[in-house]
């Protein structure tokens, strides 16, 4: 065993100190920041920027725009053709034109602009309209306004999950949504990262023929674990600074510049947990935000509502136990093979069920508790990425238990084999090797 | 005698072929043994069992009365044929690395290996990356770090591929030096040269079974031929004449008024027979016994003949000399 310390002492050692490591680890935190900041900075940039003139011949909508964070609307008395003299003139970024016939013949409205449309906007004055258009029709047709106003309800379900003791809790999909998202992804980038770390590791070992020289002094399996261990410290080490930075730069921007921050949260969620409805349903979920503008509290409400302490523990546990499970399959490869070149006919029976666990997230985040997300958080090839997002919706006790015996079982099982594999390709040149031949190894004893 | 290690009745078989079968050697203590063959035929499966990296299907290992162990690899030093370095490591670094997973703790070795080092003038290398190396630096550096432990038996996988004759001298008088000092070295080469300037013992592997083993004088009287050449002026008869059916003419060619002649002794007979009967007709420039080379013997044992076109008998006496230089 003190000779597995050597060896991951060495690992670790001989990669935290290099150039490429340090640069990566301060770079990583401040990308990371900017992603999460750069909106923000974006969307006070983008503020109050677009100016909207409105020229209505028919007199029938003056009521209808009302401002909106993003778009400015200023009634123009004027003619088409002197609102396009001004927006010439850079007053406004662009004009609606309602003419006379409009109400009669929708298709004859125009939005007239220098630059490209812009489309957001585009998208609110066409919402107002057919909803303006909407209610006049209801009029003309007979119907009493006050009986629209009685009709129009807003309906929010509050979803509300119960457990066994019937104590109940509100459920914020959205937020669950963004935790597993951000959790599943992580994982997978970190398997991939340090994993391929590993494959080249070996393979540098291999070519560079100084492994024999190392196996005449440890076993094989001890340098396989070795690396696998030094190089798993390797990644942890990064994420924890990562982590650490990452908010501390966070913190920083936000205690400096306080304001950034105000809407942010409201709008980055909303956009996320919309991606998959439709454009209308969009539109009314805007409003909806901006006419309450609570999602901000439920955010937070919901962020209390996520078992943090499972949470955390179970995420280090796939992350660490999902790197296992695949580096030492990585290993193998390296082992293997004579060059780079060589390896990719044995990566993708590796890379595929990670691929899958990644093309699969839409479907779980629609169904975290279907079977289909079961069986995927079960198998131990997809379960780390795929039980970080079924666990911020919660997951039964015994689901996890399960999963996490098999990824604890799956990963002795791939080290096994990967070792099988290992202490025979590591001293095998100049030959190519097909999946018969691993076979072999694997029988030898 | 005393044997360092013994491999007893050593199988082993990879799907498909044979790669060393019922093969058995005893290396005795304190001298060079050498492991000889034509290439593929499971030297270096042997060595890779003795090191522990493979495990045999069958026979058993013993190091000195002890069954062989895996603790046993800190008293072993190998240097195995194909050896490389971490390119990107520091060649000091990486020397105390490995000499750490031999079992020599990092205050010791940095000691031993300043010593090792500024005799191979590699001093001013120490903090350098391995890739700025030439290949013959690094092969001394990968010498050091398989000697540095002090390990009672060394084994070297074609020791001297890939060195220079400077660095192979240098590397030969360390062997040497190693051996009176009192190590066991186990050393695998098809180069003929060198198994007879250092070999005491051999042993023979071909087609994964061993066909000859002992010690090297007996293995050359075993094949000696019985073979004389004469140098002979001022002869006074044709040399036909001389002799009887006990020897037997082979060769002979004329120049310049001397005469080489080859002649085969029957067995039994003493060469001093043959001398007297030359000496009073002839003047005797030289006379000696030729016997065969390592080399001839590992291709008569491997191939069932002697070479054809000689190399042939090389004259025992002559070949020392040169190796002597």
């Amino acid at each position: 065993m003190n000779k597995i310390r050597i060896i991951i002492k060495r690992e670790y050692l001989s990669r935290v100190k290099k150039r490429s490591f340090i640069v990566m680890t301060i770079l990583g935190p401040i990308l990371l920041a900017a992603l999460m900041i750069g909106p923000a900075v974006i969307a006070i940039m983008s503020d109050s920027d677009y100016e909207v003139a409105i020229v209505d011949d028919t007199n029938m909508f003056y009521d209808a725009f009302s401002d909106t964070r993003n778009v400015k609307y200023t009634h123009l008395q004027t003619d088409v053709d002197s609102a396009l003299e001004l927006m010439r003139g850079d007053k406004f970024d662009a004009v609606l034109h309602i003419p006379e016939i409009a109400f009669q013949a929708p298709s004859s409205l125009r939005l007239f602009s220098l630059k490209s449309v812009n489309f957001n906007a585009k998208s609110q004055m066409e919402s107002v309209l057919k909803n303006e258009y909407e209610s006049l029709k209801l009029t003309i047709a007979g119907i009493d306004p006050e009986v629209l106003m009685a009709v129009e309800t807003r309906i929010n379900i509050n979803a509300v999950r119960m457990d066994k003791d019937g104590l109940e809790k509100t459920d914020y999909p959205e937020v669950s949504m963004g935790l597993g998202f951000v959790s599943g992804l992580l994982i997978y980038m970190f398997i991939f990262l340090f994993g391929s770390q590993v494959l080249r590791g070996v393979l540098e070992e291999k070519t560079s023929r100084i492994v024999e020289i190392i196996v005449s002094s440890v076993k094989p399996f001890q340098l396989m674990m070795g690396k696998v261990i030094g190089i798993g410290l390797v990644g942890l080490t990064q994420f924890l600074i990562w982590v650490v930075l990452t908010f501390a730069i966070v913190g920083g921007v936000r205690t400096a510049f306080p304001k950034l921050f105000q809407f942010t949260p409201t709008e980055q969620v909303h956009i996320t947990a919309s991606q998959s409805l439709n454009a209308e349903e969009l539109q009314r979920q805007m409003e909806t935000v901006q006419m309450q503008n609570t999602t901000a509290g439920q955010i937070l409400e919901g962020l209390q509502a996520i078992n943090f302490p499972v949470m955390i523990l179970s995420f280090l546990f796939y992350f660490i136990g999902g790197y296992l499970l695949y580096a030492a399959l990585f290993a193998a490869i390296g082992s293997a093979v004579d060059n780079e070149a060589d390896t990719q006919q044995f990566m993708l029976p590796v890379t595929i069920p990670l691929l899958f666990s990644i093309v699969m997230m839409q479907t779980i985040i629609q169904n975290p508790s279907g079977p289909v997300a079961f069986w995927l958080s079960i198998i131990p090839l997809t379960s780390p990425v795929i039980m970080m997002i079924r666990i911020p919706f919660g997951v039964p006790f015994i689901d996890l238990a399960i999963s996490a015996v098999l990824l604890i079982l799956g990963f002795i099982f791939t080290t096994w084999l990967a070792a099988k594999i290992y202490r025979t390709g590591i001293l095998m040149y100049g030959k190519k090797i097909d999946y018969a031949e691993l076979w072999k190894w694997i029988r030898y004893r | 005698m005393e044997y360092l290690f013994r491999a007893e009745n050593i199988s082993k078989a990879y799907t498909g072929h044979k790669a060393l079968t019922d093969v058995s050697i005893q290396v005795p203590a304190g001298g060079i043994f050498g492991l000889l063959g034509p290439n593929g035929a499971g030297k270096t499966t042997l060595i890779r069992i003795i090191n522990q990296i493979i495990a045999p299907d069958e026979g058993f290992l013993f190091y000195g009365n002890e069954k062989l162990k895996p603790g046993h690899v800190h008293r072993i030093g190998y240097l195995p044929e194909e050896r490389g370095l971490y390119k990107k490591m520091k060649v000091g670094e990486q020397a105390m690395y490995l000499a750490q997973l031999k079992g020599v703790p990092a205050h010791k070795s940095k000691k031993l290996l300043r010593e090792w080092f500024e005799k191979f003038d590699l001093m001013p290398w120490w903090n350098k990356k391995v890739e700025e190396l030439s290949k013959g630096m690094a092969q001394k550096v990968q010498f050091i770090i398989t000697v540095l432990h002090k390990p009672d038996l060394l084994i070297f996988d074609e020791p001297f591929s890939g060195f220079d004759p400077i660095n192979v001298n240098l590397l030969k008088q360390e062997i040497l030096k190693l051996r009176d000092e009192g190590a066991t070295i186990i050393f695998s080469t098809h180069n003929m040269g060198s198994v007879e300037e250092l070999c005491d013992h051999i042993a023979l592997i071909n087609k994964s079974e061993k066909i000859l083993d002992g010690n090297v004088r007996d293995i050359k009287k075993e094949f000696s031929t019985n073979i004389y050449q004469l140098e002979l002026a001022n002869l006074k008869q044709p040399i036909e004449q001389l002799l009887d059916r006990r020897f037997e003419l082979i060769r002979s060619t004329a120049h310049n008024g001397m005469m080489t002649a080859r002649v085969k002794i029957a067995a039994g007979t003493d060469s001093n027979e043959l001398l007297q009967k030359v000496i009073p007709l002839a003047n005797v420039i030289s006379f000696m016994e030729l016997t065969p080379s390592m080399n001839d013997i590992f291709i008569k044992t491997v191939t069932g003949k002697y070479p054809q076109e000689s190399s042939e008998y090389e004259v025992s006496e002559s070949a020392n000399d040169y190796l002597a230089e």
